[in-house]
């Protein structure tokens, strides 16, 4: 199967102080198309920092990302809004995630807007999108501050699905919600991923939710991918002493 | 205080600006007497029914002269702290959400001018600008607008790495417009409240240029130099200080209020 993203030897490194931090440390791996690929590993290992480098919210030091088959770290201006429009994200803090000067429709609408979608045409669309979600199509008239953790993040979950992207990078997602709307979530992003076809690139430290959601999961550690692996096999029989740690801390 | 209450009270003291700048703009025609007419048969006649805040030494009505001060005061008040909030923000934004070197040089140019005793490179820019109103607000402006910078920057500081202005990146918006549609309207609040307060000190400000002989020139009806024509009076004839003294006093008061209820309805956190 082809590679629908391609991330080498990617660098990364923090200075505070003047004292460095590898937050990444040359990782490399691939996303197929329509796969849902898990990331675990503790705070601090470079997960959130990958994600934001693949959707150039953070500059990486070395290393490439290959999106069907093309260079994107390049792309700025026209192209990066391009590179949007294969790749969304969904946030961990769901209510941050939108402007609170703003309704949750405004911030759905937006991005259709940018890419010069008539307000007719986004409204409509929007409304699609909140149908899609599950979300009552009043949610649109909502502020952030008026809407729960898990409306906030199905309404996210709608907003990256608008420009129909091929990738969602879900950073930590679920982690702010209670129990019962995580599984919720989690069973929105997998409907939408057989549905669209999405590739899901789950992000989180939750090794339960990668073992249940995911094709294929990584383990990171101090920057580094330590283990990698179909979820079961990685985590009932794991090879590196990390990804042993991780999970004795979890049972 | 409850909301309801404090929208109350900035619509209170709102009214009370808006009544303070229809008078300003319609001074013209509220005047009882025209303002620079000079009678010197009536010089520094006491306050009576005929001129209700007395005569200057010129015999011109006292009244019609702060009425027709205010608007020269409070609209080159008004002017000065637009300029100053408009380019102080423009600057902080730029440095706070474009960082880097622009950062660095901006805010250290700001620095320069913060390091300065403000009064005093005031007068040394308005004197070298030979006087005149609008060089008093230009040397005003000239200390003022690092203070809204400063305060932009750390706005922006606080929100720009807010998971909903990465969320706008993704969604394709530019620079120049996640910083007008997304930055601008979550710190206007800290900065509208310091503009609305600053109001009361830049009337004081230009009153005190002028005063000093570096802001309206004579016969410009203007508070702060018609009370320092009359500063030599103020034994024998206190109605000449008086009146521009206490209109300054009184649309500072306004101004300072109402700077209070819009920050009590714009920032949650007072």
């Amino acid at each position: 199967m082809d590679k629908l993203l391609r991330v080498q030897g990617l660098e990364k490194t923090f200075y505070k102080n003047k004292i460095p931090f590898k937050a990444v440390d040359g990782i490399s791996f691939d996303v197929k198309p329509g796969e849902c690929l898990g990331i675990v590993g503790e705070s601090g290992c470079g997960k959130s920092t990958t994600a934001k480098i693949i959707t150039h919210l953070v500059a990486p030091d070395a290393g490439s990302v290959l999106l069907n088959g093309a260079e994107t770290l390049s792309w700025k201006g026209k192209k990066e809004r391009e590179l949007y429009r294969h790749i969304q994200m969904v946030f961990q803090t769901p209510r941050e995630s939108f402007d609170p000067r703003r309704t949750l429709g405004d911030g759905i609408m937006e991005g259709m807007r940018s890419q010069g979608v008539g307000r007719a045409k986004a409204r409509e669309r929007m409304y699609e999108l909140l149908d899609q979600v599950e979300l009552e199509r009043t949610f649109a008239g909502r502020y952030p501050h008026e809407a729960s953790g898990g409306q906030c993040q199905r309404a996210a979950i709608a907003r990256a699905l608008a420009p129909g992207p091929q990738l969602v990078i879900c950073d930590e997602a679920t982690s702010a919600l209670d129990v019962t709307v995580q599984g919720q979530i989690m069973r929105l992003l997998k409907k939408m991923q057989s549905q669209q076809g999405l590739a899901l690139l789950l992000i989180s430290h939750d090794l339960a939710l990668v073992q249940n959601y995911c094709d294929r999961m990584l383990v990171m550690y101090q920057g580094r991918v330590v283990e990698e692996g179909i979820p079961d096999q990685v985590i009932r029989h794991p090879q590196e002493a990390y990804t042993q740690m991780l999970v004795d801390a979890v049972l | 205080m409850n909301e309801r209450k404090k929208k109350k009270k900035m619509f209170f003291f709102g009214a009370l600006v808006a009544l303070l700048l229809l008078a300003a703009a319609f001074a013209p025609a509220l005047t009882p007497y025209d303002p620079y007419e000079q009678d010197l048969s009536s010089a520094l006649l006491p306050p009576s029914p005929s001129h209700l805040l007395g005569t200057d030494r010129y015999g011109r009505d006292m009244l019609s002269r702060v009425i027709m001060g205010s608007q020269t005061t409070v609209y080159a008040a008004l002017l000065l702290v637009a300029a100053i909030t408009v380019a102080g923000s423009m600057v902080g934004i730029c440095c706070g959400y474009l960082g880097g070197r622009l950062d660095t040089v901006l805010m250290r140019i700001s620095d320069i001018f913060l390091a300065f005793p403000g009064m005093v490179f005031a007068i040394a820019v308005a004197s070298v600008m030979s006087g005149g109103i609008m060089n008093a607000v230009i040397a005003l402006a000239c200390i003022s607008w690092p203070k809204y910078a400063r305060i932009a920057r750390s706005q922006v500081l606080s929100i720009k790495n807010m998971p909903y202005i990465a969320a706008a990146r993704l969604s394709g918006l530019g620079t120049g417009r996640i910083i007008w549609r997304h930055i601008v309207p979550n710190i206007a609040g800290p900065v509208v409240v310091t503009a609305v307060l600053d109001i009361g000190t830049m009337i004081m400000e230009i009153a005190g240029l002028s005063f000093l002989g570096l802001g309206a020139t004579p016969p410009t009806a203007e508070w702060g130099s018609m009370m320092s024509n009359g500063r030599s009076m103020l034994q024998t004839s206190p109605w000449v200080v008086l009146s521009p003294g206490c209109a300054i006093f009184l649309t500072v008061v306004i101004f300072n209020l109402a700077g209070d209820a819009v920050r009590d309805v714009l920032d949650p956190k007072k």
